[in-house]
């Protein structure tokens, strides 16, 4: 009641008295960034008049942190050493333990690994045939830069600036090649295209044919920014003696320009407006800084030029900042979240610029950019809706976000993977890290749909449809799972000393990090009769219904 | 309730509709299903599909429906003459056999040259808009038609071999079922007695309904829907009809042994057992460079083979006349040949055909320029071609649906009827 009350004051006093009159205490942990996410979020639900959604749970909280940092649900140990933690400062606490121990080191790489593959290269990426990408060889260099929290910046200029083999355990092995390897077809336009998306949120593809109606690159920045890629080469290597390729390899050479003259002083390329006149231009980046024109690479390497460009770039910032929030949050801040220009305004600009240039002064530590978003009052919020922001404030219904509750978002098909692999301890002592994610990608890939066009455009099928309720209802993975056999997860959970209810307990904490409620204890009984008094099949039945429920496969 | 296990002797068939009124998990297509069954015959005979023929990564319509021999942009292609009026290219000779069933409009033209704007225009009538998701063609075709077919348990969406585009506001339940042109659906048997599986649905209903009571937003019943239909499918006699391998060779080797040819037998069987959508992806258009020697050596026979099986065959069973076929991608390629033997995104002046339920075959609908580069009739959109393919389907064009923010959204987009389809 008291609560009400000082709800129903604040929206009468709002616009006086704007964040100090919430009943609600929003923690900041000391970290003025917190602070600030906190304070801008808030002027949102002011302006709309909506009301945020309670706080999420301990048990919800650790969940949702669990899958978003490392990439799986925790396990029941981990979830009740949080819970039972009395500590006010807990949360910062597991979030830096996610973040810095060594324990979850591998767990952190291995997810943030799968989604900057998934980023730079696409689900599919790898995968063709005769590919010019080495999946696994951006995988070990993500993964290695992770590990050690190499900072942004630098990740990025050697994404863009690498040069080197694609496949490790080959000489001159650089794994951030392959982000590059597989777009230099067709001059560069995919490189040129997906460089500008992925790390600065400018969707140029659009403008290498013409100048765009809405956006305002024109066909000129599309081959300016074209320009520094044309030194570039990916080249197969093969094992001496035979035809067989044993590696790509991304090259600089000299380019003498496409002109007549073919003067590598003045390496010049051309374009074609839609009228059929051509045009000339040279390497000159968006912000209209020129560089030395010449196409010898003694002279410069423009891939170099490029990437001290783009880490020099406030557009750097504000992507990072923008996929990291709506990694977390469900939306970014623009809709799509790399379509960041000046024709699409963001939801909350001041907070944008301000996590971008905090971001730019922290050294572009991930990790740091993950904790005040983590530790924000809009991340803590229950997906719980409530009257004031059930419609209002529902991105499905076309709404801009307003991050007044957490929205809910189906698990992606690698923390399906990994956390069943958790709950069930699967893969323990099943053959080497290389091995596992073999078959780890092995099962992701019947999730892959193609659209068939040069871009590499794809979609999951891993989308809530029902091939995917089918692999939930009786795919392998489900089924290792929940067997039975003797020394299996419920094998073990069955014979071990817990009471029936304890064990019951133990898979909805498993699951959903909750207990389980009244009538679902009820009908876990009526499957034990049914079974006749086989426990572990009774068991079986019940964690067969947790893992296909929408709560299990929902991050809520 | 659980103590009372199903015996073993139920049919699945029975169990399903046991369960239907045991549980909260009530299935009200099939449960109609059962009542309406004395109409099937009746509603058989009235019931409409379409086929959308999907050409992923945009082809060049020049170089098959709209051949300019003797341009500079024409290519070395040649026109011949069709069982119709229009001639096509001399790489699709099985076609003109069928082009008095198929109308060409050559007239269209639209503005979205990039891929996945042009597959969501394409695909919806609309442009992409941030705030909202339109539902594909397959999402609003099957919503209006699936009244028709009572007795369908099998999804009335069906992607084969492509990705298709979503069923936005309208909900996952008309999200396309996508399955690969082998016909092979995976994880289709539980291996478990109907009794189990009755009781584990039980347990499950009971956990997701507990969360949906939580107002936690729609993906939480959207879910439930799934669960249903796939557990309606799991269930069903009419999933043979995804098994093209038990069709005889004749009729395969007709199709052509390719995954295009496999995919569209599949539509056929699916059209059949009352499958009222299905789209059929052909991807790899997107022919930047060497354009001619891929289309002659690979793309067009392949294209050529399936597409003519496809339609004769249709007409041969009588199904033709109230299932349209729709052939089209994104956008087309530039008239103008590049630098690499290839053609360029393009999407000012393009051709689409489509052909069956009723509508005019034999023809073809406007004119581009002599090298290709203008439109010089009536311009068509997407949204015309989605009115006029409703028109034949005897939809109405004042359908209209609610997004979930209210806002009211005609069907096709307003687009208008192409009105020599039905003159």
């Amino acid at each position: 009641m008291k609560n009400k009350i000082l709800i129903f004051s604040s929206i009468i006093l709002s616009t006086l008295v704007p964040l100090s009159a919430y009943a609600q205490d929003s923690q900041d942990y000391g970290i003025p960034e917190v602070s600030f996410i906190n304070q801008q979020i808030r002027q949102g639900w002011d302006d709309y008049e909506i009301r945020p959604s309670i706080l999420a749970t301990d048990g919800e909280w650790c969940r949702r942190v669990f899958l978003d940092i490392i990439g799986r649900v925790p396990s029941v140990e981990e979830l009740h050493k949080f819970v039972k933690d009395k500590d006010l400062g807990k949360k910062k606490k597991l979030v830096t333990q996610l973040l810095n121990d060594e324990n979850y080191t591998e767990d952190y790489a291995k997810n943030w690994t799968t989604l900057w593959t998934n980023v730079l290269i696409g689900r599919s990426g790898g995968t063709e045939r005769n590919s010019l990408t080495n999946r696994a060889g951006l995988q070990k260099y993500l993964r290695d830069s992770l590990a050690r929290n190499k900072y942004y910046n630098e990740i990025v200029q050697e994404l863009v600036t690498a040069t080197g083999s694609n496949t490790p355990g080959t000489e001159n092995y650089n794994g951030a090649v392959n982000f590059l390897t597989m777009k230099l077809a067709e001059n560069a336009t995919l490189a040129t295209a997906e460089t500008s998306r992925v790390f600065l949120g400018l969707q140029v593809q659009c403008t290498q044919c013409h100048n765009h109606p809405f956006n305002e690159w024109k066909q000129q920045k599309f081959w300016e920014m074209n320009a520094f890629f044309r030194q570039t080469r990916s080249l197969r290597r093969f094992t001496t003696g035979t035809r067989n390729v044993s590696h790509v390899e991304l090259v600089n050479e000299s380019f003498t320009g496409e002109g007549l003259t073919k003067d590598p002083d003045k390496a010049d390329i051309y374009y074609e407006l839609r009228n059929g006149i051509t045009k000339v231009a040279y390497p000159v980046f968006v912000d209209g800084t020129k560089i030395d024109p010449s196409g010898y690479v003694e002279d410069v390497i423009r891939r170099d030029e490029l990437g001290k460009l783009i880490v020099n770039s406030t557009y750097l910032d504000k992507m990072a900042v923008n996929r990291i929030w709506a990694h977390f949050m469900g939306y970014g801040f623009t809709k799509p979240i790399d379509d960041m220009g000046p024709h699409n305004p963001s939801s909350h600009p001041e907070l944008v610029d301000y996590l971008g240039q905090q971001f730019r002064k922290k050294s572009f530590d991930l990790k740091q950019l993950i904790t005040w978003v983590v530790l924000s009052e809009p991340y803590a919020l229950s997906s719980r809706t409530n009257s004031s922001n059930e419609t209002a404030d529902d991105p499905l219904l076309g709404e801009t976000p307003k991050f007044s509750r957490f929205y809910i978002r189906q698990m992606r098909a690698e923390e399906l993977y990994e956390s069943l692999i958790t709950a069930t301890s699967a893969d323990k002592g099943r053959g080497s890290y290389e091995e596992q994610e073999t078959r780890k990608s092995q099962w992701l890939s019947q999730f892959i749909v193609a659209f068939g066009n040069d871009e590499g455009g794809e979609q999951t099928s891993f989308n809530g449809t029902i091939p995917q309720a089918l692999m939930m209802f009786n795919g392998d993975l489900v089924k290792q799972a929940t067997k039975k056999d003797g020394g299996s997860f419920l094998d073990q959970l069955a014979k071990s000393n817990l009471s029936n209810t304890q064990k019951i307990n133990y898979l909805f904490e498993a699951a959903f990090a909750r207990r389980p409620a009244k009538k679902e204890v009820e009908v876990a009984n009526k499957l034990l009769v049914a079974r006749k008094g086989d426990l572990t099949a009774a068991l079986q039945d019940i964690w067969w219904a947790v893992l296909n429920s929408n709560e299990f496969i929902l991050n809520h | 309730m659980m103590s009372n296990s199903n015996p073993m002797n139920m049919s699945r068939r029975h169990f399903m509709s046991h369960m239907a009124g045991a549980s909260a998990m009530t299935m009200p297509a099939l449960a109609m299903g059962e009542t309406l069954y004395a109409n099937a015959d009746d509603l058989k005979r009235r019931r409409k599909s379409a086929i959308l023929l999907w050409m992923g990564g945009g082809p060049s319509t020049m170089d098959i429906w709209d051949l300019k021999p003797g341009a500079s942009t024409g290519g070395p292609f040649q026109p011949i003459a069709t069982s119709g009026n229009a001639q096509i290219s001399e790489h699709m000779p099985l076609m003109a056999k069928q082009m008095h069933n198929m109308a060409i409009i050559r007239s269209m033209s639209t503005r979205e040259a990039d891929h996945n704007r042009g597959r969501y225009y394409m695909h919806t009538g609309y442009v992409p808009n941030p705030n909202i998701e339109h539902p594909s063609y397959g999402a609003v075709l099957s919503n209006q038609l699936i009244d028709q077919r009572p007795e369908l348990e099998i999804p009335p969406f069906v992607a084969i071999g492509g990705g298709s585009v979503g069923p936005g506001f309208l909900g996952m339940a008309w999200a396309p079922f996508s399955v690969s042109s082998t016909g092979q659906v995976r994880n289709l048997d539980m291996g478990l007695g109907d009794d189990r599986l009755y009781q584990r649905m039980y347990a499950l209903d009971l956990i997701e309904n507990g969360f949906i009571n939580q107002r936690r937003g729609s993906a939480a019943s959207d879910h439930q829907k799934i669960l249903k239909k796939t557990l309606n499918l799991m269930t069903s006699e009419q999933m043979k009809s995804f098994k093209v391998a038990d069709e005889p060779e004749s009729v395969k080797e007709r199709y052509g042994n390719t995954g295009f040819g496999r995919g569209c037998l599949m539509a056929r069987r699916l059209v059949e057992v009352g499958v009222p959508f299905i789209e059929v992806g052909l991807g790899g258009w997107d022919m930047h460079s060497n354009i001619h020697q891929t289309l002659s050596d690979t793309k067009l026979p392949e294209l050529d083979q399936a597409m003519s099986a496809l339609t004769e065959d249709l007409e041969q069973r009588g199904l033709l006349e109230d299932t349209a076929i729709i052939w089209m991608g994104e956008f087309s390629r530039t008239p103008r040949i590049n630098g690499n033997a290839g053609r360029d995104h393009w999407a000012r002046s393009w051709s689409v055909v489509v052909g069956g339920a009723g509508m005019n075959g034999g023809i073809a609908i406007g004119k581009t320029s002599a090298d290709g580069t203008r439109v010089e009739t009536d311009p068509y959109s997407s949204q015309d071609v989605m009115a006029s393919v409703c028109n034949a389907l005897g939809i109405s064009l004042q359908t209209t649906f609610t997004s979930k923010s209210g806002r009211p959204m005609k069907i096709a987009n307003s687009g208008k009827v192409i009105k020599e389809l039905f003159s």
